[in-house]
């Protein structure tokens, strides 16, 4: 007997005679399909020190030059050349080496949704978004976010996402709780998250 | 209304002047209290402890004993809980679906007294009137098992001469939980060490609750430290009047008096 | 493996990883009573955990559904536990993905080792994770020459310490920055020696010595939060990044999951990745929270294992009223508003699991004589049934789990214990109105009982220790009514 035949015969034998109809979840909660307020996503973005700029698509490139001017910066391969200065030395990620990247002064890439109730941004490892990896080396991290990319709760957002590609819910910079359970930002990830909010 | 008092074992043994007061309280309600004689005990120890077999004879008697009553009221927010929660789980693990379902239709009819006052009765000035400064321990399964909310302080409040002080954190247990204070009396002695700095904070000289329980638990601590701050059931205070000079109502303080 | 119940549900083996205490609890208890320090940290920590956890609960309107709905999710899979396990399984195969099925700790810990071994690493970086501490695979792996490298910060802590985690969701909780300040300075290799204990440079200290291990450590091993049955998706929520560092560096990830992390759809997720950091640090949503779904080529580990384990699940699963303990998503909002757990700490539960989830679940899976002290430590104050975001009725289970241990006391004794007979009596007396009357004019006459409990049987005068006895009255109740 192999060990998955001996568990699933000892659950099955737990069960036992009770009824193995599923159970009615009642999901009275909210559903998805609220109402998207950018103001609450920049508020509870802000809440968890994340850096938020508002602006033109056009002027990304402007905050991308405040933030990392005259710095190396990692970008994935599908991300729009526009959001880059001139001033930024920049590293397409084309597979490049583990060091290479985490020596890297930050990274810029796009995002696939947010979510404004709870200021988390998502990203599906999608062209503009690269390898879960580049995101999380270099220690800033700017993320460009569309205006239409912004749901209002959890439930919009796994409507919109799918298993088929990795995720990443990001909710502020890298924290801890672990010493006397306040909260500190900093500890492995990017300890600067930057959000720029363009409109659609 | 006629109304069947659940005394409880502890109140009838150790603490008579709660359920006394609650007597009182009652009839000059213009309510008809009657007394269930073949009542003893609830049997919530022994489910507690881990003798469910043994509670079983006593849930019997219990739901026997208040089965002809139509409504019946306990000054004590655990045992009350123990009726409504525990009775019929314990009929039904020794399989007698009978009982079960005749405990539930007593547990319908119990309420603890906040409960009965203002849910039943529709009062919440009783017309008492008690001059001190007084805290108020929610007590555990009064506030998490039966979920009176704020029906004991919204009584109080309507009490003249009372001064209802706040209790910090009166939402942690006292460290009573029945035989939880002897098997794990450290633990509990820490909890009770906690509840009794809060209730010294307020600067009342009363400390009051619905459950005679962790009253006694409370009050065995306040005495030993001999602070001067006593504990005296929801009951009684709800029970007092105006003093008329009689000696003997005066003297009727109750509790554990430090 | 039991040869002789094949197929029957078991418990989790003896003699192998981290369920079982040394010592009762009361007895634990006492000492960790004892510690100012202690006390002092834990009040702090769980104060501000349940601050800043009811800000949080009280933004959202809908919390009471979320909970009834993730009570009813879990309910529905541990109905469906078999057929949902399988359906992961080929999910996850189809992914490209292996996954492996242990029936308990030993075999666990042998599936992992072997693993590690075929990859030639003689180190692994791990992400904090209960079941791996559960069956105590740290230790298995040592013994094979493989160096467990925990990534946590608390977990740090704790390595670094020497020390016991005693918390599900911050091990070190029982250490203030002082301590461990003091922690890093002895034991991490090349840290400042002007480290201050300001929370960030502690941090920031982690931050550079974990570093080097991030980038060249070829394996990592994992546990997970969630198993989506549907779609192969496992979850991982964290804080610091080191989850990231050791779900994406690595060419191989191995994920040992205790078998009822499931949840059936993707939809569900929706319900968990809301309650469970709102009620576990307090925060809308935890820094970081990572999906995947087997291996995604050119992105992450292109080796995946899963390990599925039992270790005494199944018994769990076969105790009606406790198989709730099942549902837990392993928040620990029930350790922070236990007032025995705040008091005592989480290492005088003996088990990895504390507080009233430990209380309920240890003694579940290792069989309740295994660890019959635990069930008694708690007041049944019921406030971790409120807590709980799966709506765990902790209280109701603690009481069940007494009554197992009192019936496997008179299975396994010819006589019954002193305990027993005291119960039997009571419920006698009380069930006789003459009896019962005459033991309450008995309490009355005793006058050898003194206010402080002189004369009176230990156990029972422990109650005295910190408090009086009251003066049984001059008249019963009952009397005063029958001279009405
Ligand atoms: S039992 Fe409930 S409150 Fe406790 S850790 Fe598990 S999910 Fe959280």
């Amino acid at each position: 007997m192999t060990s998955r035949e001996l568990i699933l015969g000892r659950l099955r034998a737990a069960l036992g005679a009770t009824p193995t109809t599923p159970e009615a979840v009642a999901r009275s909660y909210r559903p998805a399909g609220g109402a998207v307020d950018l103001d609450v996503l920049v508020h509870r973005l802000t809440d968890y020190r994340a850096t938020v700029h508002r602006c033109s698509d056009g002027e990304v490139a402007q905050v991308v030059d405040a933030v990392l001017g005259g710095r190396r910066v990692v970008v994935p391969p599908g991300l729009p050349r526009r959001w880059l200065p001139d001033s930024v030395e920049v590293l397409t990620d084309d597979n490049l080496p583990t060091a290479e990247i985490a020596a890297a002064d930050g990274v810029v890439t796009a995002a696939a949704v947010a979510v404004a109730e709870t200021g988390t941004v998502i990203l599906d490892a999608g062209v503009d978004q690269g390898r879960r990896l580049v995101t999380l080396l270099p220690d800033v991290h700017i993320c460009v976010l569309r205006t239409d990319q912004v749901v209002a709760g959890v439930p919009d957002a796994l409507a919109r996402l799918g298993p088929d590609r990795p995720l990443t819910w990001i909710s502020g910079p890298s924290a801890t709780s672990d010493i006397e359970l306040n909260r500190v930002e900093g500890v492995h990830g990017p300890r600067h998250l930057h959000v720029v909010i363009v409109p659609a | 209304m006629r109304i069947a008092l659940f005394v409880t074992c502890l109140a009838d043994t150790m603490f008579p002047e709660a359920a006394k007061a609650t007597v009182r309280l009652l009839e000059r309600l213009g309510h008809e209290v009657v007394f269930p004689q073949d009542q003893t005990c609830c049997g919530q120890m022994h489910i507690n402890t881990g003798y469910p077999d043994d509670a079983l004879r006593l849930v019997r008697r219990h739901v026997r004993a208040f089965a002809p009553y139509d409504v019946v009221v306990a000054p004590s927010g655990s045992c009350v809980g123990s009726v409504r929660h525990q009775h019929a789980m314990v009929a039904r693990g020794a399989g007698d679906e009978r009982l079960a379902s005749r405990a539930e239709e007593v547990a319908r009819r119990t309420y603890e007294l906040s409960e009965l006052l203002v849910d039943v009765l529709g009062v919440t000035d009783v017309g008492a009137f008690y001059t001190h400064r007084v805290t108020y321990q929610p007590t555990c399964h009064s506030l998490r098992m039966i979920r009176v909310g704020d029906k004991p302080l919204r009584l109080l409040r309507q009490v003249r001469g009372l001064d209802l002080v706040e209790l910090p954190q009166a939402e942690q247990c006292c460290g009573f939980g029945g035989t939880f204070a002897v098997k794990n009396a450290d633990t509990s002695t820490a909890m009770l060490a906690d509840k009794m700095r809060h209730v010294l904070s307020t600067r009342a000289d009363v400390c009051t609750a619905g459950d005679a329980s962790c009253l006694m638990h409370i009050g065995g601590g306040l005495s030993r430290l001999r602070v001067g701050v006593r504990t005296v059931h929801l009951a009684e205070i709800l029970a007092s009047t105006e003093p008329t000079g009689d000696p003997a109502e005066r003297a009727r303080t109750g509790g554990v008096t430090a | 493996m039991s040869e002789i119940f094949l197929g029957m549900p078991a418990t989790a083996p003896r003699g192998v990883g981290n369920l079982r205490g040394d010592e009762p609890f009361p007895v634990a208890a006492r000492r960790s009573l004892a510690d100012a320090q202690l006390r002092r940290n834990l009040g702090h920590a769980t104060a501000t955990i349940r601050a800043k956890s009811a800000a949080v609960i009280d933004e959202v309107p809908d919390w009471q559904e979320l909970r009834e709905a993730g009570r009813a999710i879990k309910t529905d899979v541990m109905a469906r536990l078999p057929e949902l396990l399988a359906q992961l399984e080929v999910a996850v195969t189809a992914a490209g993905g292996t996954v492996h099925w242990a029936a308990d700790a030993v075999e666990a810990n042998r599936i992992v080792t072997d693993l590690v071994r075929a990859t030639g690493s003689d180190r692994v970086m791990k992400v904090k994770s209960m079941a791996t501490q559960e069956i105590g695979l740290n230790e298995a792996l040592e013994a094979a020459g493989i160096e467990a490298v925990e990534t946590d910060l608390a977990e740090l802590i704790v390595q670094l310490g020497r020390d016991k985690p005693s918390h599900i969701l911050v091990p070190a909780i029982h250490r203030n920055r002082a301590e461990i300040r003091e922690i890093f300075l002895r034991e991490m290799p090349g840290v400042d020696p002007a480290l201050t204990d300001e929370p960030a440079i502690l941090a920031a200290a982690a931050r550079r010595h974990l570093r080097r291990t991030f980038l060249s450590t070829r394996v990592a091993v994992s546990g997970a939060n969630f198993a989506v049955a549907e779609t192969g998706t496992l979850a991982v929520v964290e804080s610091e990044g080191n989850g990231r560092m050791c779900l994406t560096l690595p060419d191989t990830l191995i994920t040992v999951m205790g078998i009822e992390k499931l949840v059936p759809t993707w939809a569900d997720l929706e319900v968990f990745l809301q309650l469970l950091p709102r009620a576990s640090t307090g925060e809308r949503m935890n820094p970081y929270t990572s999906m995947w779904t087997g291996v995604t080529p050119g992105d992450g580990p292109q080796e995946f294992h899963l390990v599925l384990l039992d270790n005494g699940r199944s018994a769990v699963l076969a105790d009606e009223v406790g198989r709730q303990a099942l549902h837990c998503i392993r928040c620990s909002a029930c350790l922070n508003v236990c007032p025995v757990y705040e008091r005592t700490g989480g290492h005088a539960y003996g088990s990895v699991y504390p507080g009233p989830i430990g209380a309920v679940l240890s003694p579940q899976l290792t069989g309740v004589e295994d660890n019959a002290s635990l069930p008694y430590a708690s007041s049944l104050c019921g406030a971790c049934f409120d807590a709980c975001p799966v709506m765990i009725d902790i209280p109701s289970i603690l009481v069940h789990l007494r009554a197992q241990h009192t019936a496997a006391y008179r299975s396994d004794h010819r006589l019954p214990s002193a305990e027993a007979v005291t119960m039997a009596a009571a419920a006698y007396t009380m069930d006789h109105r003459p009896l019962y009357e005459a033991a309450q004019r008995a309490a009355r006459a005793s006058r050898f009982v003194g206010r402080r409990g002189g004369g009176l049987p230990p156990p029972l005068s422990g109650w005295t220790i910190g408090r009086d006895l009251p003066q049984p009255p001059p008249q019963t109740f009952r009397e005063w009514w029958a001279q009405r």
